[in-house]
């Protein structure tokens, strides 16, 4: 996985201050499992204890951690990644489209999951 | 990882990937094509003609808000000369149909569309949370789903209206596909796949515009369009969405997304091979397989327990298998016979077609193959203030699956959780 640094340069800068600050939002029936809140600002270390960036992955780790009162995680999550049906949008792209779970996180990202399994 | 540009005009940042053929779209690009797609279901399968008052049955989800924006856009685009309406049910839940409904109002004035709503309150005199209050959570969907098939006909019936869209989409199909594959359930495989569920018995039609479009397309389309939508579950029905079958399809879909469309062409397929006595002789009408999803809700619970059901005889099928290779072995000989004995023999599981006169309902007028339909039988018992399982005796025959099995699934589903 290759970071765009070069077409994006100020992404490295905020590391300096050791931490990375993403918006999350929950749509389509999530927002039930993250306190009826949409909109979750969350600040993440910009560097991990094995040197990394956090990636898609942490940030879940971190979401069902700190972020979702709800106890049924697995609405959310299923073997570590997201549960098959609830898609995942990276600054509005598809998260296929960006390398999964493996997605680094750059400064001021907007990451959205969307449920497809609810109903109307 | 660097931006993708769109694969159809090799300019914008392409923001999906479609699950079907993998093709990398942007926004602009992707509502194009997803559009012009149900545009070729309608003109390919003829579904209007020209003049057409169409009512779209509206739950103010994903897959009905997209349905009529998308309707509205190709009725001005390509003019169908459709009639377009909103037909909402309302089935009288206090913190979850009341907010959704209000969403459906929004898109009523945002489409320009007239909305009709039809209360259960009105057309039985009882609300779903009366009926829960009576009955208990324990198989109030069955009064739910029998109550909805009649709702979205008699609401059509009261607007003139001879045709009644819904918002299934390739997914929902797929599914159907699955569990009528499972049960070996010929008939209702074969109607569940055409995208119009007509019925001889009945003036007015159903069908599916969206029967081939990704759910996840649908969700997204919604999404880049920025629709407003309401997704909820149930309250009566809360964990609905763990449902196996639709596990089993999004499983599917994320090892290989083409899977879904895989299914319901396989699905199309299986169903040309249905001798047509089979299909004819297919009691009541397709509906009543969609009404019994037709609640996203209901979707997952009621469907993951007939699989749960339908894995458990599938075991026992194979278990009586291999018991029975004696009796099965002189017959093999001569293909027909042993058809007919295997039949015999897993009498539980092999349902035999029967045929069913149509007439109507002597209390209400409605279709029904039985004097006393369904929703009069559930009321008749409501009124008594009976229990359900004298309903359930009542109901006989009629749609096996649908009635007892169904009763039998919410016990179930009662068991374990």
């Amino acid at each position: 996985m290759t970071t765009d640094t070069e077409i994006n340069p100020e992404s490295a800068r905020p590391e300096a201050h050791g931490s990375l600050s993403v918006t999350v939002e929950f749509t389509g029936g999530l927002e039930m499992l993250f306190s009826n809140e949409r909109k979750h600002s969350v600040t993440l270390p910009a560097r991990l204890s094995d040197g990394g960036r956090p990636s898609i992955s942490f940030l879940l780790e971190y979401l069902v951690k700190n972020v979702m009162k709800d106890e049924r995680k697995e609405l959310f999550m299923l073997e570590d990644n997201v549960r098959p049906g609830i898609l995942v949008l990276i600054n509005d792209a598809d998260w296929e489209l960006e390398g999964e779970e493996k997605y680094e996180l750059q400064p001021a990202d907007n990451i959205v999951f969307v449920s497809t399994l609810h109903g109307g | 990882m660097a931006p993708s540009p769109c694969f159809h005009c090799q300019t914008n940042r392409a923001v999906i990937i479609r699950p079907k053929n993998r093709e990398k779209l942007c926004r602009t690009c992707f509502i194009n094509v997803f559009e012009t797609e149900v545009h070729e279901t309608i003109t390919s399968t003829s579904l209007f003609y020209p003049g057409e008052r169409v009512a779209i049955g509206a739950s103010g989800g994903k897959d009905s808000t997209v349905l009529a924006s998308v309707l509205k856009t190709l009725n001005e685009r390509y003019n169908y000369g459709l009639d377009l309406c909103l037909l909402s049910i309302d089935e009288g839940i206090k913190g979850y149909r009341d907010d959704s409904l209000e969403t459906v109002k929004r898109n009523a004035e945002q489409y320009e569309m007239p909305l009709e709503i039809v209360g259960y309150d009105e057309l039985y005199g009882w609300t779903m949370d009366q009926v829960v209050a009576q009955v208990g959570k324990k198989g109030n969907c069955t009064y739910c789903g029998v109550f909805r098939r009649q709702a979205l006909d008699r609401g059509a019936a009261r607007l003139g209206i001879k045709h009644v869209v819904t918002g299934h989409n390739a997914d929902d199909v797929a599914e159907t596909v699955m569990m009528n594959l499972l049960r070996g359930d010929l008939p209702r495989l074969s109607r569940g796949t055409s995208i119009v569920t007509d019925s001889a018995a009945s003036d007015i039609k159903r069908s599916k515009p969206l029967k081939y479009a990704y759910e996840k397309e649908i969700v997204l389309y919604a999404h880049h369009k920025q629709l407003d939508y309401f997704s909820t579950e149930c309250i009566y029905s809360p964990e609905a969405f763990r449902g196996s079958a639709r596990t089993l399809i999004k499983d599917l879909e994320k090892i290989r997304p083409s899977s879904i469309l895989d299914i319901v062409k396989s699905g199309e397929d299986m169903a040309e091979l249905v001798p047509a006595e089979i299909k004819g002789k297919a009691c009541a009408r397709a509906a009543d397989d969609e009404s019994t999803g037709g609640c996203g809700s209901q979707n997952g619970r009621t469907r993951g327990g007939e699989m749960a059901e339908m894995e458990k005889k599938l075991a026992d099928d194979e278990a009586a298998e291999s018991r029975e290779v004696e009796i099965k072995l002189p017959a093999q000989s001569v293909p027909l016979p042993r058809k007919k004995q295997n039949k015999g023999i897993k009498g539980s599981t092999q349902k035999t077609i029967k045929t069913q006169t149509m007439g109507t309902c002597e209390r209400c007028g409605y279709i029904s193959s039985q004097k006393i339909c369904k929703a009069c039988t559930l009321l008749e018992g409501l009124n008594k203030n009976r229990p359900k399982t004298a309903i359930e005796v009542g109901v006989g025959l009629e749609d096996e699956e649908s009635s007892s099995t169904l009763m039998r699934q919410m016990e179930r589903v009662q068991l374990g959780g």
